[in-house]
């Protein structure tokens, strides 16, 4: 684990509370760095109903099985990836919190089929809002974001600007979206969104 | 570009995907006893059919899962999906779309 004083997001040194800004006129879209989230990466065969059960009963929810869909609880959120594989994301920022639920899932694994792997500081988490997200995004991106195709709670691993990300629908409200991007393409990936989304009026947020 | 259905994520965008070659070539079973011929062309020779063409294709930027198409090498149809290790659906592989 990182010590505290040590950790640093991958897009720290772009001074994000620095840029923080609001443009005048109208706003686009509203983007913010979600720092320092706990990712862990789970893989268990969907048809071990009893290490299914076991993970239930440790999140307090059951795995999303419907592929491109999460599942949330107020302490934890789980992305769909694959047809046995599974994205727990923690809110953060305590350092522990990914490792902590590392823990908490291996645990409910003991004796049983699967992996379960730290990943947290793989990746950093970008929100963009507003009524020219979905604009925004598309001009990098393969998806079909149409609200009838893609709606609230959905998430997909995709291509953004030649960079591979998850996208996560968080709310039709807004729309607001979130995707998670390896720390070594964030800033690229970033700086990229911001000169995407000048022509539509960006404001950007401390997170 | 092509729009492929992962058989687990649903359509996706062609350039999520990258391209594994011709399906169904089963590596010899004993590749000592295995003539250096018979091994180039375990290797090396390939169909490329005019017509159906049975392929394997990887979700690259998505579940990253590979599978198998058939599609047809004239048309680009993406005729059927099916999982690794399933056989081939039966086509007339030299028919013409
Ligand atoms: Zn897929």
């Amino acid at each position: 684990m990182v010590e505290r004083y040590l950790r640093q997001s991958p897009l720290a040194h772009l001074g994000l509370d620095g840029r923080a800004q609001a443009v005048r006129g109208e706003s686009g879209v509203a983007m913010s760095e979600q720092p320092f989230r706990g990712i862990v990466n789970l893989r268990v065969q969907p048809d071990d109903s009893e290490a299914m059960a076991a993970l239930e009963s440790a999140l307090g929810f059951a795995l999303p099985v419907e592929p491109n869909t999460t599942a949330a609880s107020a302490t934890a959120l789980a992305f769909w990836l694959g047809p046995d594989e599974w994205w727990i994301v923690t809110p953060g920022p305590e350092p522990e919190s990914g490792p902590n639920m590392a823990v908490t899932l291996r645990t409910a694994l003991t004796d049983r089929r699967g992996a379960v792997t730290d990943v947290s500081d793989s990746r950093t988490c970008i929100r963009i809002s507003g009524p020219r997200a979905r604009d925004l995004l598309c001009k990098g991106m393969p998806l079909d974001l149409h609200p009838r195709v893609f709606p609230s709670g959905c998430c997909a691993q995709s291509h953004l600007a030649k960079t591979g990300v998850v996208l996560h629908l968080i709310a039709e409200d807004g729309p607001t979206f979130e995707l998670y991007v390896l720390r070594s393409f964030a800033e690229y990936l970033w700086l990229w969104l911001e000169d995407a989304a000048r022509e539509y009026g960006l404001t950007i947020t401390s997170s | 570009m092509l729009l492929i259905p992962c058989p687990y994520c649903g359509e996706r965008a062609e350039s999520e995907f990258s391209y594994g070659g011709e399906a169904h070539i089963a590596r010899p079973a004993d590749p000592e006893k295995t003539s250096d011929a018979d091994w180039a062309d375990y290797l090396y020779t390939r169909t490329n059919t005019k017509g159906v063409y049975f392929e394997r294709w990887m979700h690259a930027h998505g579940c990253r899962r590979w599978f198998n198409i058939a599609r047809h090498t004239v048309s680009y149809d993406i005729l059927a999906v099916y999982e690794t290790g399933a056989p081939p659906p039966k086509f007339d592989t030299k028919s013409e779309v």
